[in-house]
């Protein structure tokens, strides 16, 4: 998976839950879950989707570090099960 | 049509999912009915034998119209027309506005038979969004409702996003744009009339049947119930170290959001405080020993759904856990039941972990109370003459002055703080 099939796959999990945020511009660096408006039983929901997408479970005490959509891209990228 | 809270008046019938010959069974879903909710499912309470459908689809109907005969299991066969027909619900004889009597003026429209619905019935929403041409327009959903809700023929808007995708920003746009208009000196009036209804319909915007439910339940409210509020500060680092340490021997899958540990608390609170749990009804107190916990769920897009998750105090947190999930996800899709609407005895209002400090609820009648908590924050904390930094949430409370006092409020948030100091016994 390289960065844009990982942006992609962040993004559809973000539509799973946030299915209206499909096709708005997204800021990339701003903070999702004040962007999309999300509380935390769907942004549980979106790293559930996230993690049967990209095989990357985030741990509780990584929350901050997978705010922005920036973010996300660059934790999975870290942590991908090396093929 | 079967009452799914205190201030409908009507439904229509949008969907039957069985049909006369049919064996239903008590708990089956058997039809789908918009209402001011959203759709709803309707449950049956009896098994018998569909023997005629009285209601066709797509049919606006009154509170209390029986909507299907049933035949009684066991009964000979479904045989030629049964006399003695029984309808879904208990018929409440004659849907007659009994409750209200004629003089206080309606706050709320009447819903069924008068004209002035802005958008004609006959016209489901994808006939907005289908392009005249064959050209298939990108849209975005955000977008599709926004112009849904402001009269906007997304045909006229042009579309800026990425590939020409029609966002709220280019409805938003139209709609500016075409108020800047509507002033044309008058030989010009009658090409712009066209154009100028989009912006004039955004003027006088009529709200939403789901704006208006709330409008008109909360009008209620503030117009019958006395309200008494209470708020407390609560230390909620054990409880949040419980569930973290919790969570973080667990797959994803199984994490629990603390609010469930929230909910868990008050239920088991108001059972201990009975006078919080239940409703006010004819001129009494109306208590119950069970609680069902009202859970309000802010939909994506505007408007909120509170259904109830039953006997939350009996279910173990990953349980309830499980029954929040669900209530939230079939909330969002639209799809609650019947059941969950009408039979919260308490509801709680979260306002989740991002977010201001304090909420001030307002009661959902019949219902006496309701419990709202703010977001979690981070503040200096006294304990044991020593001073630590604490995540700490604040706790309201607002109740009925007629079936309880402060004295009983206070002691149920004083509850609720002692049970979410030991998560591990909740």
């Amino acid at each position: 998976m390289n960065e844009a099939d990982l942006r992609q796959a962040v993004l559809q999990a973000l539509y799973s839950i946030a299915p209206e945020a499909e096709g708005e511009p997204i800021d990339a660096q701003a903070n999702l879950r004040d962007q999309l408006d999300i509380d935390s039983m769907d942004y549980l929901n979106f790293l559930v989707a996230l993690k049967n997408a990209v095989g990357v479970e985030v741990p509780e005490a990584d929350y901050a570090q997978v705010a922005s959509l920036d973010d996300c891209v660059r934790y999975l990228t870290a942590r991908l099960p090396s093929a | 049509m079967p009452s799914l809270g205190a201030d409908m008046e009507s439904g229509t019938l949008t969907e039957w999912l069985v049909k006369p010959g049919d064996r239903v069974h008590r708990g089956d879903i058997v039809a789908v009915v918009e209402t001011d909710k959203g759709a709803i499912e309707i449950e049956i309470f009896e098994d018998a034998l569909v023997a005629e459908l009285l209601v066709a689809r797509d049919t606006e109907v009154a509170v209390g119209t029986p909507l299907a005969r049933l035949d009684r299991v066991g009964e000979a066969t479904p045989s030629p027309p049964r006399v003695a027909p029984a309808a879904v619900q208990p018929a409440p004889a004659k849907p007659a506005p009994p409750v209200r009597p004629a003089a206080p003026p309606r706050t709320m429209p009447p819903p069924v038979s008068t004209p002035p619905r802005v958008p004609p019935p006959t016209a489901p929403p994808t006939a907005v969004t289908v392009p005249p041409a064959g050209t298939r327009r990108k849209i975005s959903p955000a977008a599709r409702q926004h112009a849904r809700e402001r009269g906007v023929d997304l045909d006229r808007v042009v579309g800026t996003g990425d590939g020409g995708v029609v966002t709220v920003a280019d409805v938003e746009q139209f709609v500016l744009a075409a108020a800047a208009r509507p002033t044309a000196p008058p030989e010009e009036r009658a090409e712009a009339a066209d154009v100028a209804a989009a912006p004039r319909g955004d003027v006088a915007r009529e709200p939403s049947p789901m704006r208006r439910a709330i409008a008109a339940a909360m009008s209620r409210s503030k117009r019958e119930i006395p309200h008494y509020y209470l708020a407390h500060t609560i230390d909620l680092e054990p409880a949040l170290a419980w569930l973290e340490r919790r969570n973080a021997q667990r797959p994803i899958e199984q994490r629990v959001v603390y609010g469930a540990l929230l909910l868990k608390a008050v239920a088991r609170a108001a059972a201990e405080n009975p006078a919080l749990n239940g409703y006010w009804r004819d001129g009494a107190f109306d208590g119950r020993a069970v609680v069902n916990v009202g859970v309000v769920i802010a939909l994506r897009g505007g408007g909120l759904a509170a259904p109830a998750l039953q006997d939350a105090g009996a279910l173990d947190v990953d349980a309830l856990m499980a029954a929040l999930k669900d209530a939230t996800e079939r909330a969002r899709r639209g799809r609650l039941k019947s059941s969950e609407l009408s039979s919260a005895t308490i509801t709680v209002s979260s306002l989740g972990d991002t977010g201001v400090e304090s909420i001030y609820p307002i009661i959902h009648p019949p219902q006496v109370a309701i419990v709202g908590f703010g977001a979690v924050v981070s503040r200096p904390w006294v304990a044991g003459g020593g001073l630590y930094v604490r995540r700490v949430v604040t706790v309201t409370l607002a109740a009925d002055h007629r079936a309880s006092d402060g004295h009983d409020g206070a002691r149920f948030l004083a509850t609720i703080e002692r049970l979410l100091a030991k998560p591990e016994a909740l």
